[in-house]
């Protein structure tokens, strides 16, 4: 049967067909879906793990008792998996591993442009990266296969285009596979004296697997018509690009397995094709390989280092020509994204803002807290950098920042990696104020369970963090609620914890928009004999809400009844009554 | 030869359920097919793009400047952002709603009074339509996409009841009847 899949949703379905029988991820754009789409299948277990760290030795956990296993995560969050990963690939597995990885070269939706294939490197252990869904289907299959004879963990990297693109794909029949569970602790436990034992494996893996990648059908070479005098070797989104660009008029070497990298099989195909250009979307680790190995090539003098491909960098690099391009002379305003109208992050937000509070910022939509009107951000790092990161900035500071500093993270962020940073508060005593954010959902990555929401993936009752309780058992004595809807509120309870001498929590409490339990209000209008056009509305960057012919007008179609904007008014002009024309 | 559109609009708007339309027609008709877009951060309310390639074998998801050979905009700025990827014979179908982005309700940016009037005068191909009107006579102002695709559809060489086909397998059985009436009035538009 032949479907239309995104990269993602191949992924899941090629570890659905390997018999992958727990899958723990965290979500992260551009991998969310691989998990997502997996959970959709009733027989096979998937989770949402508090972080990837958790995820990936969940994914060891069931690997050693028998049950093939995954666990999937965007580029940065291999960083904070790095732990597990680098020893996994002293252990290796019982049954298989896939690690699915998704890079966003462009950075679509992340903080940074890392590239994982070093992790590959670093670590020893093989990475596959396919260039369409299709392969990104038989990838994640033969990933199990590669697991289980070399004993080892292996990478599945995708890039924001392979995980987002849909292409057709061929889908196949579910294989079980479970392996005998036995007691070996010179393998598992990873003492000195045991993993002493197991690095000389790891070298010697690492040779065979090598010797696996000059003859893997992965590693294949396309032969072009001789109408260049060169060839190139590519991987990934950047193969299809040179097919756009070249058709089948160059030699390509089409590298599939990107750790570790085949010696001969190069050597070979440069000797074949004389001038050799890498192509290889950020770092330069093919062509880094390529002058090890002592072969001469063409890569990031010509290609750049940053960003994402296309064919057109294709084409510019080798001067094909250009097309004809329509040009406008009116500039056209920039449409940055935004917090949705009745976002309940705003309030806060907004209250933070006028007291002119620094605000060190975490992963999230309220990230968007950064952008105009509301300028709210000081700061934003990585996940939970907010809560360990004002610790610090108060320890600094001292008196002079401990009352007008706040750090802002959401409830899925805060179990992440918040509460850690929270107990070195606690216990370290620093005198900070943590607002959580808590809108009951993973929001930025499109609303996945988390475990404050209590919930599972599949939607079914969950356990269920409390919060508060949790804040307290850490030792935080004074831990507020307030809802962010209510500005007055907000400004009182935030300024009374500021002024306190002991670290507090402020939890400002109410679920996102989006969800489909949150019920909109009747959408808001302005009366036009009341507002005066003061724009003082305007200062709250509420997408529903512009100005037009001296004044406020509300759009209804976006507009969900929250009602913030009443609370700014001087006049009273927002009413929820729209008069009835007849 | 493989063709290139590209929906273009504000996130939120729906340009997914017509990607996956057009996605679903190609497919039944037999075509190499890739649909790319952006999933995460610019889907709050930031301008978004999907690119629709077909033909005998496609290679690259993505369509750069100057190779589209339709374009239908959601939006009406959003026409003008991405008209640079059309192709100099292609066709730019532009549903004339104004949707304001942050720095024009925030007053550090201005609204283009008459974009649509410049993109005729450099001889593009426009076809402006008021896709949100006909939505709601359709009976939704959600069915904008399926309007909006309805005008594409009079330029494709293929029956009208094949996309008809499509919209019943892509919606919802209680949406099926208000998105075959938006697509006739954007067909007939």
């Amino acid at each position: 049967m032949k479907e239309l899949l995104i990269g993602n949703a191949a992924v899941a379905r090629g570890l659905y067909e390997a018999g992958c029988a727990v899958i723990s991820s965290y979500p992260g754009t551009p991998s969310t879906e691989i998990t997502e789409f997996f959970a959709k299948n009733d027989d096979a277990y998937c989770e949402w793990a508090p972080n990837e760290k958790v995820a990936m030795e969940a994914a060891f956990g069931s690997a050693l008792r028998g049950k093939r296993s995954a666990c999937c995560m965007k580029h940065v969050g291999l960083n904070v998996a790095a732990d597990p990963l680098f020893t996994m690939s002293y252990t290796g597995v019982n049954a298989g591993i896939v690690i699915c990885v998704a890079d966003d070269p462009g950075m679509h939706s992340s903080q940074n442009e890392q590239d994982s294939r070093h992790y590959a490197i670093a670590s020893k252990i093989p990475m596959l990266e396919p260039s369409d869904s299709q392969e990104a289907l038989d990838f994640a299959k033969l990933a199990y296969e590669i697991s289980e004879q070399f004993d080892t963990p292996v990478l599945l990297k995708m890039c924001t285009r392979v995980a987002h693109s849909q292409s057709i794909v061929e889908i196949g029949e579910r294989k079980e596979v479970t392996k005998e569970y036995t007691k070996n602790p010179h393998k598992y436990i990873m003492t000195p004296g045991n993993a002493i034992q197991r690095h000389p494996f790891v070298e010697e893996r690492t040779k065979k697997l090598t010797e696996y990648a000059e003859t893997s059908p992965v590693n294949r070479i396309e032969d072009g018509d001789d109408s260049h005098d060169f060839g190139i070797i590519t991987s990934s989104t950047s193969y299809q690009y040179v097919k756009e660009a070249f058709g089948d008029s160059v030699a390509v070497l089409k590298l599939g397995m990107i750790n570790p990298l085949p010696v001969k099989l190069i050597k070979d195909f440069a000797a074949k094709v004389g001038k050799v250009y890498v192509i290889e979307e950020l770092d330069p680790i093919v062509e880094t390989h390529c002058r090890n190995i002592g072969v001469d090539v063409i890569g990031k003098d010509k290609f750049s280092i940053l960003g994402e491909f296309s064919q057109k960098s294709i084409e510019q690099a080798f001067d094909m020509a250009d097309k004809t391009v329509f040009a406008l002379d009116t500039d056209i305003p920039v449409r940055p994204p935004m917090m949705c109208s009745g976002c309940p992050h705003r309030g806060m937000y907004y209250v933070l803002a006028k007291n002119k509070i620094t605000v060190l910022g975490d992963i999230g939509c309220y990230t968007l807290g950064a952008a105009p009107p509301l300028n709210a951000l000081d700061m934003t790092l990585c996940m939970g950098a907010s809560v360990s990161g004002i610790h610090g900035f108060n320890k600094a500071g001292g008196e002079e920042t401990e009352n007008k500093t706040v750090c802002v993270i959401g409830d899925s962020t805060f179990m992440h990696s918040g509460v850690t940073g929270l107990i070195n508060i606690a216990y370290n005593q620093s005198n900070s104020t943590v607002i959580i954010l808590d809108n009951s959902i993973t929001g930025m990555t499109g609303h996945q369970q988390n475990p404050t929401t209590g919930y599972s993936i599949k939607g079914d009752p969950a356990g269920k963090v409390n919060l508060e309780d949790l804040c307290h058992s850490i030792g935080i004595n004074s831990v507020r609620v307030v809802d962010p809807y209510n500005l007055e509120e907000c400004e009182r309870v935030v300024k009374e914890e500021l002024s306190k001498n002991e670290p507090s929590v402020i939890i400002s409490r109410r679920p996102c928009v989006l969800l489909k339990y949150v019920k909109p209000k009747k959408p808001l209008w302005v009366n036009p004999d009341k507002c005066r056009g003061c724009k003082k509305c305007m200062k709250f960057g509420c997408p529903s809400i512009s100005f037009r012919d001296g004044h406020a007008v509300v759009d209804d179609t976006l507009c969900v009844g929250c009602g913030v904007c009443a609370q700014l008014c001087p006049f009273d002009a927002f009413e929820s009554e729209v008069p009835v024309n007849d | 030869m493989t063709k290139n559109i590209m929906i273009v609009g504000v996130g939120g708007q729906g340009s997914l359920l017509a990607s996956k339309l057009l996605g679903r027609l190609l497919v039944d008709e037999g075509y190499d097919v890739k649909v790319s877009e952006v999933h995460g951060m610019s889907q709050r309310g930031g301008s978004v793009v999907t690119y629709v390639r077909f033909g005998d074998k496609v290679y690259s998801p993505v369509i750069e400047d100057g190779e589209a050979d339709f374009i239908v905009s959601f939006e009406k700025i959003e026409a003008a952002r991405y008209v640079r990827n059309l192709k100099k014979d292609g066709r730019i179908i532009v549903n004339t709603q104004q949707i304001d982005p942050m720095p024009v309700i925030i007053g550090s940016a201005v609204y283009p009074s008459d974009i649509i009037t410049e993109m005729k005068a450099k001889g593009i191909n426009v076809d402006d339509i008021d896709a949100l009107a006909l939505a709601n006579e359709a009976g939704s102002s959600k069915a904008c996409n399926i309007v909006l695709m309805g005008r594409l559809a009079k330029y494709f060489d293929m029956p009208k009841e094949k996309w008809i086909a499509a919209i019943e397998k892509c919606v919802k059985p209680q949406f099926i009847e208000i998105n075959k009436k938006a697509f006739e009035l954007g067909y007939n538009s």
